[in-house]
């Protein structure tokens, strides 16, 4: 069984469709995938090959001549053809016939001992290309849904935005009321260091208006008391304090 | 229209239908070994079938070609 290289089918399918407008007019619509043909899914490789009878001669002419002469009637036509080459001679017998035999004979021994062989190594060796084929293609599989799931949670993620919104605005109204409050506390703090300076100014004022005050009666006072009525005054305190004295005597 | 489906009478006709430009004779042997690659030769478990026409038709053409020299070795008397 021959192995299967890549044939450019699909290519050539490509090619003999031709676009509808010339190429170089842009405006023109171009009549594009109007046909039924598509590329993918790329159509499976068919299981067998054309049947061949005896490896030379394919099946449909067995079936072409069927109707007509039954099923010996090829058989007949070859054989009728052999014997007609050899008796005109068309087909020479020479030493290249004897070759030819021998070789044959060779080869086809060689086939039917080892045709089943090679056949089998050759499929098991179609076999592994395409599992490795496949095995590519299921991974690829297999990621692209992974990230199709991936997507799908990110898609469900988006909706919890309004909570994270929402969360980030009442952050910012405690900053925002923090801050208020900071500086309401220091304005008030200023202007209470400033009344208390008034307070204490005040306070100032009349603690040293009332020491002056005190001070300059005193000293009036003082000034007043003349040399004569000290005498007066200390001879007064002394008769009262002898009087005093005496009732205290007295008393006891 | 295929070869096959042309009557005996119109075949000048369809002769002269043909596209007998390089490129029209290259697209012709290009559409036949499409063919014939696909039917025989692109297929999972391909056969002996495949290559052995293709060395088969080989040998005849060959012999075809060379039939010339072999036309002295026929046994007659007078070649």
């Amino acid at each position: 069984r021959a192995l299967c290289p890549s044939p450019p089918a699909a290519p050539a399918l490509l090619r003999s469709l031709r676009p509808a407008a010339s190429v170089g007019v842009l405006h023109v619509a171009r009549q594009i995938h109007t046909s039924q043909q598509h590329l993918a899914p790329v159509p499976p490789l068919p299981e067998k090959g054309g049947e061949v009878r005896h490896g030379l001669i394919p099946e449909e002419f067995f079936q072409f001549l069927y109707p007509k002469t039954g099923v010996t009637g090829p058989y007949m036509l070859g054989t009728g053809l052999l014997l007609y080459f050899l008796s005109k001679e068309i087909y020479v017998v020479n030493h290249e016939t004897v070759a030819a035999a021998c070789i044959l004979s060779v080869i086809i021994y060689g086939i039917k001992k080892y045709g089943a062989d090679v056949a089998a190594f050759a499929d098991k060796l179609n076999e592994e290309k395409i599992a490795k084929a496949l095995a590519i293609k299921n991974d690829a599989i297999r990621d692209l849904e992974t990230a199709i799931e991936q997507e799908k949670k990110e898609q469900w993620r988006v909706e919890g935005r309004s909570y994270l919104f929402d969360a980030k605005r009442n952050n910012i109204a405690m900053l925002l009321e923090a801050n208020y409050r900071e500086r309401l506390l220091t304005v008030y703090n200023e202007v209470k260091k400033r009344l208390d300076y008034q307070v204490a100014m005040q306070n100032l004022k009349q603690q040293k208006e009332q020491d002056h005050m005190i001070q300059w009666v005193e000293k009036n006072v003082v000034q007043s008391i003349t040399p004569q009525q000290q005498k007066d005054s200390i001879a007064k305190c002394i008769s009262d304090l002898k009087a005093l004295s005496k009732s205290a005597q007295v008393a006891v | 229209m295929k070869l096959l489906d042309v009557k005996l009478g119109q075949l000048p006709t369809w002769l002269a239908m043909r596209d007998f430009t390089p490129g029209g004779i290259g697209g012709a042997l290009r559409r036949g070994y499409e063919r014939y690659y696909n039917k025989y030769i692109n297929v999972r478990k391909g056969g002996l079938g495949g290559i052995s026409m293709v060395l088969a038709g080989y040998v005849v053409i060959s012999y075809m070609w060379s039939y010339s020299h072999l036309k002295h070795d026929r046994r007659r008397k007078y070649h």
